[in-house]
């Protein structure tokens, strides 16, 4: 909730003060005028302030709930106790009652401090002092010293002086204690706003680990090796389909024959996701390359045959007799007018298809694999290392990214009349 | 035996639901070498089909059409034709696209270079040969799509409203391009239209087709083609006989279209 209300909140002040500076520097012109712009894709495009802050703005709630080094202090959320915590508790037994002390020693997971002596005090009941690490609970066995054990009929009644039954809780300094069902106090630290580290760790934390990875790689591969095993495997994938989709497609659109044969085939595998055909393709073929790559030339496959097929089938019919009428032959139709005029729908189904192709791929390396970056994040969590998912996830974002920054820079360049027929 | 002879032509479509649609009946014509024909008629009439028959993209169910004493049997580069819509190829530049026609017949490089320059010329368009197609006006497109029709050096030229999609200042200029080029090249054209003014000024001959089924109504020859050659048009629309001809052929189609439609006062 409070997350939530940060990020509206950014969103809500950075919009109303870039509005004013941009506004302030540019003036007014016409196109502040433009109210209606449904329908008109081209009308909005992405402010690129809005982006930038975006960015920063979730790196900036990241550092926030992780307590990052990266920002100054008074931005973080409040985090974990680390200290000296402590409570009373109030022992009866056999119509007695004393007092003692409980010292909590509160410390972060990765250290383990040594216990200082206590006064024991006096009274049936002696002072106790306990370690326990952040996020973490810890029961209390307040019997273990003194002289009246639970099972000679100690009880606790009350904590810092409040009275409690067996599942009471008590908020006491430091963190809270709550009475078991057999009666020992069980004391847990408070736990502040921030993320445990094992859930979310922090931006430097995975930074650092990135640096580590890289310069010394992950299960006898660098990590530019399982990023690059998933990148082969997708372009060979591709490539494979494209060179028997493509000409597929071609030929469903240009033959009744085939558009009659491979339709209900290529109609009832394309709605198929790739991912449930994981299972047989292992079993066929293996958790090697060759099942990967298998996989991948399916998932590619459908996608290219339907897209050259529209894109056949999409040609318009005045060109063709156009070109008739010019006295090309068959095959120079094909060659100068069909092809070039389907080339724009192919390459967005290569851009699909890439894309398909890449999250295929990071799910068939989760399932199995000895390398791949779906590998490193699958192996990655089974050890808690956290940092490493996070950074596998943010590198599988990023290639994925460039792969359709790739694919649309090379429709600009090779098909430059997309969409202006 | 130069010239495009249309013998009896009849076209009928069958439909899905089993029945069919006489597109023409018993259409004939000759034309001959060099001659200017625009064709004229209400929506339906089958002016459309006659030129896609003519054309070749279309197989008649009866009748025949010989060009120059031989048969007419499929498309051919003899028979060039412009669309309403360019239908340019998008992927070629203009200098591509007019040249498409010699590329095909395999002309030598050069040859092909001096007629699309000549042609590119004839058409205004010398400065724009390197550009794409997209980036072009319609009129300017329009005037591509003349100009590889033309390179390819056919006997006959068919227009299926070339001009229809540009707005009235281009489609002027446009009308007097198209009758220059017909002076200059003598081919035998066929120009459907839908504006009787139009039809008026650029046909030579001009025959108005009444529909279901698709035939010809009347036959016109006109004078005003020949006055229009390298003249200013909106001096040819004050010839006296201009506007008898255009209210008198506007009659005989609006009473068509109302045949069709039924009059305003049976649907009142």
């Amino acid at each position: 909730m409070i997350i939530l209300s940060i990020y509206v909140g950014i969103f809500v002040a950075s919009f109303f003060i870039i509005g004013k500076l941009t506004q302030a520097a540019r003036g007014s012109d016409y196109t502040s005028l433009k109210t209606v712009t449904f329908g008109d894709e081209s009308a909005v495009r992405p402010n690129r302030w809005a982006g930038i802050i975006s960015i920063l703005t979730i790196f900036l709630l990241w550092a926030m709930f992780t307590g990052s080094s990266l920002i100054p202090g008074f931005l973080h959320a409040p985090g974990p106790f680390k200290g000296e915590a402590s409570f009373t508790y109030t022992v009866s037994a056999n119509g007695q009652t004393d007092d003692a002390t409980v010292t909590a020693i509160v410390h972060e997971r990765e250290e383990n401090p040594e216990l200082p002596e206590i006064d024991p005090g006096d009274g049936i009941a002696k002072n106790d002092i306990i370690k326990v690490a952040q996020w973490r609970n810890q029961l209390v066995q307040f019997d273990r010293n003194d002289e009246v054990k639970k099972s000679d009929g100690a009880m606790i009644i009350a904590i810092d002086g409040q009275k409690v039954q067996p599942g009471d809780r008590v908020e006491v300094k430091g963190g809270s204690v709550t009475i078991s069902d057999k009666g020992t106090p069980n004391f847990e630290p408070t736990r502040g706003w921030q993320m445990e580290p094992l859930y979310l760790p922090s931006p430097e934390a995975v930074a650092e680990r990135t640096w580590k990875v890289a310069s010394e790689g992950f299960r006898g591969t660098s990590l530019l090796g399982h990023l690059g095993w998933s990148l082969f495997r997708v372009v060979a994938g591709f490539i494979c389909g494209a060179i028997v989709g493509i000409p597929l497609g071609y030929a469903m659109g240009l033959s009744d024959w085939f558009r009659g044969w491979f339709d209900p085939i290529v109609e009832f595998m394309r709605p198929v996701p790739p991912l449930a055909l994981i299972p047989l393709v292992i079993i066929w073929a293996g958790i090697g390359e060759t099942g990967k790559i298998i996989l991948l030339f399916l998932a590619a496959l459908w996608i290219m045959a339907i897209a050259a097929r529209s894109g056949v089938s999409g040609v318009s019919i005045s060109k063709v007799h156009a070109a008739y009428s010019l006295g090309a032959s068959k095959w120079q139709i094909m060659r100068y007018v069909i092809i070039p005029n389907s080339l724009p729908e192919i390459f967005t189904g290569a851009r699909v298809a890439m894309g398909v192709c890449w999250g295929t791929v990071v799910a068939a390396e989760l399932v199995a694999a000895e390398k791949g970056a779906g590998m490193m994040i699958m192996v990655a969590s089974k050890f808690q290392n956290t940092d490493i998912v996070l950074l596998g996830i943010i590198l599988i974002g990023i290639i994925g990214f460039g792969i359709d920054m790739l694919m649309r820079a090379a429709e600009r360049t090779l098909v430059p009349w997309k969409g202006k027929g | 035996m130069t010239g495009l002879k249309i013998d009896q032509l009849s076209m009928r479509f069958d439909l899905p639901d089993g029945g069919s649609v006489q597109a023409l009946k018993d259409v004939s014509l000759d034309l001959k070498a060099g001659e200017l024909l625009s064709v004229l008629g209400p929506s339906g009439c089958g002016k459309t089909t006659l030129l896609n028959i003519v054309a070749g993209f279309l197989a008649p169910t009866g009748g025949v059409m010989t060009l120059n004493g031989h048969k007419i049997t499929g498309p051919d580069a003899e028979r060039g034709m412009v669309f309403q819509q360019g239908a340019l190829f998008e992927w070629m530049s203009v200098r591509e696209n007019v040249g498409f026609g010699p590329s095909m017949k395999g002309m030598p490089k050069n040859d092909k270079r001096e007629v699309v320059n000549h042609l590119l010329d004839v058409v205004g368009l010398q400065d724009f040969k390197e550009k794409a197609v997209y980036e072009l006006s319609g009129g300017m497109q329009q005037r591509v799509a003349l100009a590889r029709c033309l390179a390819n050096d056919p006997d006959v030229i068919l227009m299926d409203e070339p001009l229809g999609a540009l707005d009235a200042l281009t489609r002027e200029k446009m009308q007097s391009l198209v009758l220059k080029l017909w002076k200059e090249t003598g081919k035998t054209i066929i120009l459907i239209t839908h504006s009787v003014e139009e039809a008026l000024l650029l046909g030579e001959r001009l025959i108005v087709m009444a529909p279901r089924p698709g035939r010809i109504h009347k036959e016109y020859r006109l004078p005003f083609a020949e006055l229009g050659v390298n003249a200013d048009l909106r001096e040819v629309k004050k010839h006296p006989d201009f506007n008898v001809k255009r209210e008198e052929i506007l009659n005989m189609i609006w009473d068509m279209e109302e045949e069709i439609m039924g009059t305003v006062e049976a649907s009142a």
